[in-house]
């Protein structure tokens, strides 16, 4: 049993003597005080995190001095699987990887098959895309702004946005059954024709949620202690986002106007008329009002996709690919024959590859996807945009406070699904 | 040297000495560049042909064929809205090419997925560590002859 007065084990080869404070000193040079450096773990399990992220920073005092972003935590193996399931089964799997923007992930996966197929959508299917897809940003940016304010300090403002939330999970409930993991979208279109009475719903919520929109920015945006906790915080240069993989509203918040639905239109965005909201501060309140103005040009979009939804078929004319209607399918054999084929084989998809990449609420998401002309992927690999955002973190916050790294973790928006698939 | 029928493509042209052969498919134009000289090839997209971005930086595993790895760069430019895929491919003993985080830092986490998920070292890399599986993982999961349950149980 060993004495407990031996400083050994006491200090755990700790400062004992004169030379040794002298030494340490010496080795932890740079800092202020000349005192260590402590390296703290802002664990995998933390509420501000936004999801499993693992960040050490090692600090002196309050100042970060290094940051190292560990990820990993939720990685599922799903690229892995994409390549075990029929590129239809796929498409539950892409739900789940972003999973605030669930029909953003069906999207692009359908995009990207689509290509490969040289399938044509008809204008129903794309413009119901399009109106999803822009209530998908909404619910993202709604669930992106409660949780950066309650993380500031701003509690009332997460239960408005959830409650706005509320009504757009029940839109998606309409729609797809679904309120979450819709997988709405499908290759060849939508999964099921319109549901009756949705343009009620739709325009119900339209016609709410630009006074609620105000009603944010009035608690928080001439807010002096929303201001003074964004103002000037989570500076990154342009350069170095770009460099680093950055994408999304960050950029758009430092000056550059650049979104994949204006710059290489799909699903017949171009005949939308909305616009794209830029601010030149790069800081977390400029990207606070980046989305917030974006949430306001989706719902102009989402008014024009419910005044002007074009009549006619939710799916492509493609009888091997997209499963046949279920009346059909119960009366008449070829029907049947295609349905069973369809669910059982699967179809298949020429040989190629092609890199499919759409605006989601985070930046860039892009799915590229590697035939080999058999029903199942070869390869499809997910490029997450909070992979690329999380590279920039350390940029961030090195040389600020902790108090700036929550609010600069909320202005990046990440999602961890999107990062670790 | 890309084939015959691309080089009338000016992007393709560019990169005609260090290329071992190109195609046009699906609205995209693929480069296939000779893993040597891949770090030239990136910088002289980024520099000469001005695609500041790097999207991605994948792996595709095609065993049992040699070379069995495809690395695959995906660019943008921005101001011009071109994308382009380059790719250099790997054999599967000892697989090894030169990391471009010298051209592109976002490749950083982009190349320690590649190596983690299919082993494939990048020289010069900063930090080359698992990012996705722990620390203490043997094996690389993304590659085709591991089996999609798993190796652990």
């Amino acid at each position: 049993m060993s004495d407990p007065t031996d400083s050994a084990v006491l200090t755990d080869g700790g400062i004992t003597s004169e030379d040794e404070v002298q030494q340490d000193y010496e080795r932890h040079e740079g800092t202020k005080s000349g005192t260590r450096s402590m390296v703290l773990n802002m664990g995998p399990q933390h509420p501000s995190t936004h999801g499993v992220l693992r960040l050490l920073l090692e600090l002196d005092g309050e100042t970060i001095l290094k940051a190292a972003p560990d990820i990993g935590y939720l990685h599922t193996g799903i690229e892995k699987e994409f390549e075990v399931k029929t590129y239809q089964q796929g498409v539950t799997l892409t739900d789940r990887i972003d999973y605030l923007a669930p029909l953003s992930n069906n999207l692009v996966y359908c995009l990207a098959a689509e290509k490969l197929l040289d399938l044509e959508i008809p204008p129903l299917a794309q413009w119901t895309r399009v109106m999803l897809a822009e209530f998908t940003r909404l619910n993202s940016h709604l669930v992106w702004l409660g949780t950066h304010a309650i993380d500031i300090g701003a509690m009332s403002v997460f239960l408005y946005c959830f409650r706005e939330r509320e009504e757009i999970l029940r839109v998606f409930e309409m729609f797809s059954g679904q309120r979450m993991m819709t997988s709405y979208f499908r290759i060849g279109g939508l999964a099921l024709p319109h549901p009756r009475g949705w343009q009620k719903r739709v325009k119900d919520f339209v016609e709410i949620f630009a006074s609620r929109v105000d009603e944010y920015e009035e608690l928080l945006t001439n807010n002096r202690i929303w201001t003074g906790r964004t103002k000037g915080i989570g500076y990154i240069p342009l350069e170095d986002m770009i460099d680093l993989g950055v994408t999304g509203p960050m950029l758009r918040a430092a000056g550059l106007k650049i979104d994949i639905r204006k710059d290489a239109p799909y699903s017949s965005y171009e005949k939308f008329d909305f616009e794209v909201p830029t601010r030149t501060e790069n800081d977390v309140f400029a990207r606070y009002m980046v989305r917030i103005d974006e949430m306001r040009q989706s719902l102009r979009i989402i008014k024009q996709a419910l005044e002007g939804m074009p009549s006619g078929s939710h799916q492509a004319d493609a009888p091997g690919i997209v499963l046949p209607d279920r009346e059909k399918m119960k009366t008449q054999m070829e029907s049947l024959i295609f349905h069973f084929k369809i669910v059982t084989e699967g179809f298949r998809v020429p040989e190629g590859e092609v890199y499919q990449a759409i605006e989601s609420p985070r930046g860039e998401v892009g799915c590229y996807m590697v035939s080999d002309g058999t029903q199942k992927p070869y390869r499809v690999h997910w490029r997450g945009p909070s992979f690329g955002n999380l590279q920039a973190i350390p940029k961030m916050i090195e040389g600020t406070l902790i108090a700036d790294v929550i609010a600069g973790l909320g202005s990046m928006d990440f999602v961890l699904g999107d990062t670790d698939r | 040297m890309i084939p015959e029928d691309l080089r009338t493509n000016p992007l393709a042209a560019a990169f005609d000495d260090l290329a071992t052969t190109a195609k046009f498919a699906f609205d995209e134009l693929t480069v296939e560049i000779a893993p040597a000289h891949i770090v030239a090839a990136l910088s002289r997209a980024k520099h000469d042909l001005k695609f500041e971005r790097l999207s991605t930086v994948t792996c595709v595993d095609r065993y049992p064929a040699e070379p069995r790895f495809e690395i695959v760069y995906h660019l943008q430019a921005i101001a011009a809205g071109q994308r382009l895929r380059l790719k250099a491919r790997i054999p599967g003993e000892d697989p090894a090419i030169e990391s471009v985080f010298s051209v592109y830092r976002s490749a950083n986490w982009y190349e320690r997925e590649v190596f983690d998920l299919f082993g494939i070292r990048f020289l010069n890399h900063p930090d080359l560590t698992r990012i996705m599986m722990p620390d203490d993982w043997v094996g690389h999961p993304l590659r085709k002859d591991v089996p999609v349950t798993g190796t652990r149980y």
